[in-house]
């Protein structure tokens, strides 16, 4: 049994596959929806990561890195206007987020 | 031998936990289960050799994003009920669509031009004795140093980003004001005033 590139590669589709089936799904609850896009952004990781250690070379390390920055700022801006969202209105129902009135 | 299984146990692990994050009932427990996927991860990441990888996403992700994620889901007490009564209308749609990206993806893993040898040639090999920290702190700080700095700054205006939303100035509160307190002047708000002592005596009187 050797793990290969393809083993990580099938690994990283089904992450990516189950984040974006989590976007469809909770149509409801931006909360989940955010989630689902941590995971899509592991995935990516992962892939980066695996082509890094197959390829034997360490770029893709630095670009799983900067990957991991950009995750990090978008879940705290995300979750902060959920934060003004919900003080505003009182639900974070996604259905119901269709006016951009005021 | 023994990494394989390790794979294995960890793949297992990820894609079950990535499951439960979509399905479970409890926003919390999706919380949870998101951790623990990428614990796993780290796990994978160890795998493959990225230690510095797998520790910074450990702390990254389990010690900033997920607690972040916990004390918004704690903050905001919204129904959930009424949230997970139309999960099952999507259900058929979200399958549909998960099942045909996975089929693109897999096709596309399964082009037998990628494992070829020519995508080999491509990597600087670093076969040095240094270890994957030294290996990336080498590469961050010279060539990938203005990236780096961006970073820096997308973090930065996510940070101020993120204050600006939140920050609320409600009427009630009494705060500190510095500025009024530093300008303020003995002239403008100390005044002497001589009390003339007759006037005393007459209202006495």
């Amino acid at each position: 049994m050797i793990i290969e590139l393809g083993h990580y590669l099938i690994l990283s589709s089904m992450l990516f596959t189950i984040g974006v089936i989590g976007v469809f799904l909770n149509r409801k609850n931006v909360i989940i929806i955010l989630m689902s896009l941590e995971l899509i952004l592991l995935s990516i990781s992962i892939n980066l990561v695996a082509f890094s250690a197959f390829l034997n070379d360490s770029v893709g390390q630095i670009f799983s890195l900067f990957i991991l920055t950009v995750a990090a700022g978008e879940a705290a801006i995300g979750l902060a206007i959920l934060v003004v969202y919900f003080r505003n209105v009182g639900n974070i129902e996604v259905d119901k987020i269709n006016k951009m009135s005021g | 031998m023994f990494p394989a299984i390790l794979f294995y146990i960890f793949s297992a692990t990820i894609i079950l936990s990535a499951l439960m994050v979509i399905f479970s009932k409890d926003p919390i427990n999706s919380v949870l289960f998101l951790i623990f996927s990428f614990v796993n991860a780290a796990g994978i990441f160890l795998l493959a050799g990225a230690e510095f990888l797998a520790l910074i996403l450990v702390i990254v992700y389990v010690g900033a994003v997920a607690v972040l994620f916990l004390f918004v889901i704690m903050m905001l007490d919204f129904n959930i009920e009424n949230i997970k009564k139309e999960t099952k209308k999507f259900l058929p749609l979200g399958l549909f669509i998960g099942a045909i990206l996975f089929l693109e993806i897999s096709l596309m893993i399964y082009t037998p031009e990628i494992f070829s040898n020519e995508f080999k040639i491509i990597g600087k090999s670093y076969t040095s004795n240094l270890s994957n920290t030294e290996i990336l702190g080498n590469l961050i700080y010279t060539d990938y140093f203005l990236q780096f700095q961006l970073a820096g700054f997308i973090l930065l205006v996510a940070m101020i980003g993120a204050i600006v939303l939140t920050l609320r100035h409600r009427d009630y509160v009494r705060r500190q004001n510095i500025s009024n307190q530093i300008n303020r002047e003995s002239k403008a708000s100390i005044e002497l005033v001589d009390i003339k002592l007759n006037d005393r005596d007459n209202n006495d009187n």
